[in-house]
């Protein structure tokens, strides 16, 4: 546990320092929200229309955070130190996924009342103890997929480009579960109650691949 | 009850043709591997004939080899011209201990 | 070495038989669908077709378990071997729900066909299997990490199942069903002896692949040791694992 703390201390430190991640993720579903209003001709939305477009922005946004998780680890010999190191390996998974998490945490405290005042009709005061449930929930799942996904595409000379083409598919599950647990959330008469069935699947999405994940992450860190 | 009798009086129209067009991929599909496969199999018969005959040169270089044992001296391991394309003298290894008549080591 | 020709004879010819069978059965002797009508034969072939290639997906996975496992690369060559055919299943199933799409509702592609968006999803998801393997050039390294892609993906198979049927509601009746069928007897009896005909079909040709392969490989392995290894051409580029 105490390896997990350190090199996710080691993460959120970097960066703080650097800043690289996670403006261009907040800036990035910014611009994704303006690109909808205009693909979707719509000033204001709501319903299923409005969470559609929400998870699918923070899906890719959460993508581009995938992406660079592990390049460090790669370019700078950290996968090597860490293999030399006596500790657990699976708190590398620990640490990372935790990270990824807080960023698409972050990422949500910026997105989500940008989203509340650019497109959406209805107001999202009131919506918000349900969303934040869902929407933890599925920066649950994303992290755990994003982690293992990032580790698989890290080592292979295609990085960028297999990283989010092997893990859109994987998170579609989460994203239905995701905008349909929200839709009728954003209901423009008034929030309506959180759909059980889909936070149910959510939960299991979530714990079948942590538990996978956890199974075969030692397998990915093996020279 | 012949088969003719029973046989479905095939709506050549519309469905008819949906129906078949599944069908038919589904066959498509196997025909396509099994030509596949069939490449594949010449591909590895014709390897197979290379390999027995590059073998059949081995055996017949080293039985060469020991048929004749250093009578000249410049004979065992001395690379046979590569340019004369006969079968019988291509050597991929010296073949050591030149001398026993008859001492056959294949 | 093991070999995978053995009882392949036998194998091949209880398939074609049962193919036959079933395809009399299909034609000759199930009644006309009442709502359907003939174009309801298609599901023989559609529905068989995609269960065997989730469940060659699922076979894959556990393939893989047991190379990460051991250790043994030929589990590897057989986790390929499998994923492979049940992509090629996968995408024959894809065609013959897309046929049958047009056939009833007059659309190539429908969002309302649970099984035939899941289906999509998880070619999708698997298509990536070999631009993976073909990306990293290690052969060690490239079988653990498929290995690893193919665990992840026989565990994506059931939940997107139910994420994607829980998401559609759907149009018209449930055929199969956790509590059993509501297929009448004839049809249920056509539609097990297609299923059976079908998944005898695919480890038929999963034994057949894996047969030419071995093949391949000692082939390789008998002229390397009897010619020296500089005779051997080296191998064209391949996503398969190469033992």
């Amino acid at each position: 546990m105490k390896t997990a703390f350190t090199v996710l201390r080691k993460d959120l430190l970097l960066e703080l320092r650097t800043l690289e991640t996670l403006p261009a993720m907040a800036l990035f579903s910014i611009s994704t929200f303006v690109i909808f209003h205009f693909g979707l001709n719509q000033d204001t939305i709501h319903g299923q229309l409005a969470a559609g477009v929400l998870t699918a922005t923070l899906l890719f946004a959460g993508i581009l955070g995938v992406n660079r998780l592990f390049v460090a680890e790669r370019e700078q010999g950290g996968f090597d130190a860490f293999l030399l190191a006596p500790v657990d390996r699976s708190s590398l998974l620990l640490a990372k996924a935790t990270a990824l998490f807080l960023f698409l945490v972050a990422l949500e405290v910026i997105a989500v009342p940008a989203f509340g005042v650019l497109l959406l009709g209805p107001p999202l005061g009131p919506r918000l103890p349900s969303l934040i449930v869902v929407l933890a929930l599925a920066d649950l799942g994303i992290a755990v997929i994003g982690t293992l996904v990032s580790a698989l595409a890290v080592q292979t000379r295609a990085r960028d480009v297999i990283g989010p083409v092997m893990g859109l598919p994987l998170l579609i599950p989460a994203l239905i579960a995701t905008a349909r647990a929200i839709g009728p959330l954003l209901g423009t008469v008034g929030p309506g109650s959180l759909p059980g069935k889909w936070l149910l699947i959510l939960a299991l999405y979530d714990l079948v691949f942590a538990l996978v994940a956890y199974a075969v992450f030692d397998f990915l860190l093996e020279d | 009850m012949t088969l003719l009798g029973i046989a479905p009086a095939l709506p050549l129209h519309a469905a008819g043709k949906y129906v078949a067009g599944a069908y038919i991929v589904f066959v498509l599909v196997i025909l396509i591997y099994v030509a596949i496969m069939a490449v594949r199999l010449g591909r590895m018969e014709r390897q197979l004939v290379e390999l027995n005959r590059d073998l059949e040169r081995r055996d017949q270089a080293a039985t060469e080899q020991d048929r004749d044992p250093g009578s000249t001296s410049a004979e065992p391991e001395s690379e046979p011209d590569a340019a004369t394309g006969s079968d019988a003298h291509r050597e991929p290894a010296p073949v050591s201990g030149s001398g026993r008549l008859g001492d056959s080591s294949l | 070495m093991p070999t995978y020709g053995k009882g392949l004879r036998g194998l091949s010819i209880l398939t074609f038989v049962t193919i036959a069978v079933a395809l009399i059965l299909v034609f000759f002797y199930v009644p006309l669908d009442a709502t359907q009508g003939f174009i309801q034969k298609i599901f023989y072939i559609h529905v068989p077709l995609a269960i065997v290639s989730l469940c060659g997906f699922v076979f894959g996975g556990v393939l893989a378990v047991m190379h990460l496992r051991t250790g043994d690369r030929r589990y590897d060559l057989r986790s390929y071997v499998a994923i492979h055919m049940a992509l090629i299943f996968g995408v024959a199933a894809l065609l013959a729900g897309s046929i049958w799409a047009k056939a009833s509702w007059g659309h190539w592609w429908v969002w309302n066909d649970p099984t035939l968006v899941s289906y999509l999803i998880v070619l999708l998801m698997f298509a990536t299997y070999t631009p993976l393997r073909f990306s990293i050039e290690d052969p060690e390294r490239q079988a653990r990490y498929a290995s690893v892609f193919a665990i992840v993906g026989g565990a994506f198979v059931p939940l997107n199942f139910i994420a994607v049927r829980a998401a559609q509601e759907y149009v018209h009746p449930r055929v199969l069903t956790l509590t059993g069928s509501n297929l009448p007897g004839p049809m249920l009896l056509t539609f097990l002896v297609s299923l059976l005909g079908i998944t005898l079909l695919y480890i038929t040709l999963w034994k057949y692949e894996m047969a030419a392969k071995n093949t391949r490989i000692q082939m390789r392995a008998l002229r390397r040791r009897l010619l020296g290894d500089d005779d051997i051409s080296p191998l064209q580029r391949s996503a398969a694992p190469s033992l």
